[in-house]
């Protein structure tokens, strides 16, 4: 900003012969900047624009000539199929039903993720007790080991706990990893100690404080990390895959998997409806994002301190 | 600073007790099992288990497979996570210089992030589909006839592109608030010291910016080794054949498709070790970081 507010300044001042010639440089750049966000976004969206396209066409168009960049015309014919009729195996699963469980998953992992860490947090930071240094460790370990690691004795415990095939088995191993604790422990860090002290003379308890006065304060943070964990959850694969055999409890990601076990066998694959459904898997989360950018990269850049 | 604290018999054990619970059944119990499980051989017919040893350790590096899916890992790692980071910085750099368009530019970019892996996967599938592709048209103008699921290298391309193109968005995201966060003093100063952008970039921008790509690129690590897993998964399609995976999908392979429990744990155990050492950096940057600002 401040860069480019000389060079302004320089060029609206600029009567002599050597602030023009300084300009020319400034404006190729300038040229150069957008012709590679330009480059970014074509990057970037190009995919996504030519799957949606050809969504929109009939398998039999696509299977001929390949993939399309234009309008198909079959756009609702296909979506209403996805939303409404793909029968699975036992012909009980639809889109919708997978998009309900999928929103289940998301908001459960956001919400018992949020809960959870949040309260440990206020334990760890606030209290003076033996086991705290203990604890924090304790949590600081899952750090270590992402699901993808300890994946088959995790879903033998899940197993034996009659937990397949449930949303608890679904959402609560999901939650062990504690990087919403550490979020919370560093923002709780950075509230002035006065207000706690302030909270304490007019006597409020441990619960009233936190309630009364931390809950509010930390409302963008907890925001924040909700629309990134929502992200998270709704975007969970592999546990989902183990997880879930019966296809009531079939979330659109996990559904990819299925469609794409189709296509293996079919004659001419489906491709439209696996594309349609690949864009009804990332929309909700887009739209989050979206809508809420500004504190989704609040909270995203905040991990990093 | 040590913070005023509140002192109760039971209120923070209650507190704390749900992360707890979830933490000691399913993270310690697990984990424990995992590296249990790496020593003995075990019989999936009869359940029976025979202590080996570190000889499921051994035959896990001893095996050409492994060593394979090791430096493919190795490979794809390498290059997803550089060059995602090198695309990031590029248009986030690009991004905080423009004035006009600013904030579509920076949310057409950013929104990428929202995309599910294995849904990447299937659209990255398609895009280099034999029949439909048109990106193996593409290529096939340069005469490169690419075949993804059938030779090695051509599949390992293709998962290469995906991965790094789904992790773009996230390295711009951090570049951006990186630059964003340069106090302007700094940039007037030195763009009144040097008239050259390039230069000004490589001596000034570049080094601060340092902190900012350490991190990002043990993140970038982290993500291609773990979380490509739904990416990779659709585009092998469960025929493993002559597709390259990488260690995580192997574990997982091995472990439920093979069979192979104590096999599979020591490999587990092995990515573990990887995962520490890989925090161990990451927490040391962190506090390298405490002296920085």
């Amino acid at each position: 900003m401040a860069v480019t507010e000389i060079d302004s300044s320089a060029e609206t001042s600029g009567t002599t012969k050597a602030a023009s010639a300084d300009n020319r440089p400034r404006r190729k750049t300038k040229i150069f900047d957008h012709v590679v966000l330009w480059l970014g976004v074509l990057l970037m969206m190009g995919p996504i624009i030519v799957a949606f396209t050809t969504s929109t066409f009939d398998h039999v168009t696509i299977h001929r000539e390949g993939m399309q960049f234009g309008w198909g015309g079959e756009f609702v014919e296909t979506y209403k199929n996805v939303l409404y009729q793909e029968g699975g195996f036992t012909g009980e699963v639809t889109g919708l039903l997978m998009t309900q469980n999928s929103l289940i998953l998301g908001l459960g992992f956001a919400i018992g993720k949020i809960v959870v860490s949040m309260l440990a947090a206020y334990a760890i930071v606030y209290f003076r007790f033996p086991l705290a240094t203990f604890s924090f460790w304790v949590i600081f370990t899952t750090l270590l080991l992402p699901l993808e690691v300890r994946i088959l004795p995790s879903y033998e415990v899940v197993q034996q706990l009659g937990m397949l095939n449930t949303y608890s088995g679904l959402i609560i191993p999901l939650i062990a990893s504690a990087t919403g604790t550490f979020f919370f422990r560093q923002f709780f860090k950075s509230v002035p100690n006065e207000l706690m002290e302030a909270a304490r003379i007019d006597g409020a308890g441990p619960v009233q404080f936190f309630w009364d006065i931390l809950v509010p304060l930390s409302k963008t943070m907890m925001a924040a990390i909700f629309i990134i964990m929502f992200v998270v959850g709704w975007n969970q694969y592999l546990w989902p895959t183990l997880m879930t055999t019966e296809e009531g409890y079939f979330t659109l990601v996990r559904g990819i998997r299925n469609i794409m076990q189709q296509m293996i066998g079919a004659d001419i694959p489906e491709y439209n409806e696996a594309l349609a459904m690949a864009m009804l898997a990332m929309l909700p989360p887009a739209l989050v994002i979206i809508i809420f950018q500004r504190m989704f990269i609040k909270g995203l850049v905040e991990q990093e301190k | 600073m040590e913070k005023a604290q509140f002192t109760s018999p039971w209120l923070p054990y209650l507190l704390l007790a749900p992360q707890m619970i979830i933490i000691a059944i399913f993270f310690l119990w697990p984990a424990a099992e995992a590296i249990r499980a790496s020593f003995f051989l075990e019989d999936p017919f009869f359940g029976t288990a025979t202590f080996v040893g570190l000889q499921n350790y051994s035959d896990a590096f001893a095996a050409s497979d492994y060593q394979r899916t090791a430096w493919f890992t190795f490979v794809f790692v390498v290059l997803v996570s550089l060059i995602s980071l090198g695309i990031g910085m590029m248009l986030a750099v690009s991004a905080d210089r423009v004035l006009r368009g600013k904030g579509s530019y920076k949310t057409l970019l950013m929104w990428v992030y929202a995309i599910a892996p294995p849904v990447a996967g299937l659209i990255g599938v398609m895009l280099f589909d034999q029949h439909i592709g048109p990106l193996v048209e593409f290529v096939a103008y340069f005469g490169w006839d690419l075949q993804v699921g059938v030779d090695y290298w051509d599949t390992g391309f293709a998962m290469i592109v995906v991965a790094t193109w789904k992790q773009v968005p996230y390295c711009f995201i951090f570049f951006l608030s990186g630059l964003q966060s340069i106090p302007t003093s700094v940039k007037e100063a030195s763009a009144i010291d040097c008239r050259s952008e390039t230069r000004r970039f490589w001596t000034i921008t570049f080094p601060l910016l340092a902190p900012t790509t350490f991190f990002l690129l043990i993140l970038n690590i982290t993500y291609a080794m773990f979380e490509t897993f739904g990416m990779i998964d659709q585009i092998v399609k469960d025929q493993p054949g002559n597709s390259p995976v990488t260690l995580v999908y192997k574990v997982f392979r091995d472990g439920f498709r093979g069979n192979d429990i104590g096999g599979s744990s020591a490999q587990s155990v092995i990515l573990m070790i990887l995962v520490l050492a890989l925090t161990v950096a990451q927490f040391r940057l962190i506090e390298r970081r405490i002296h920085y600002t």
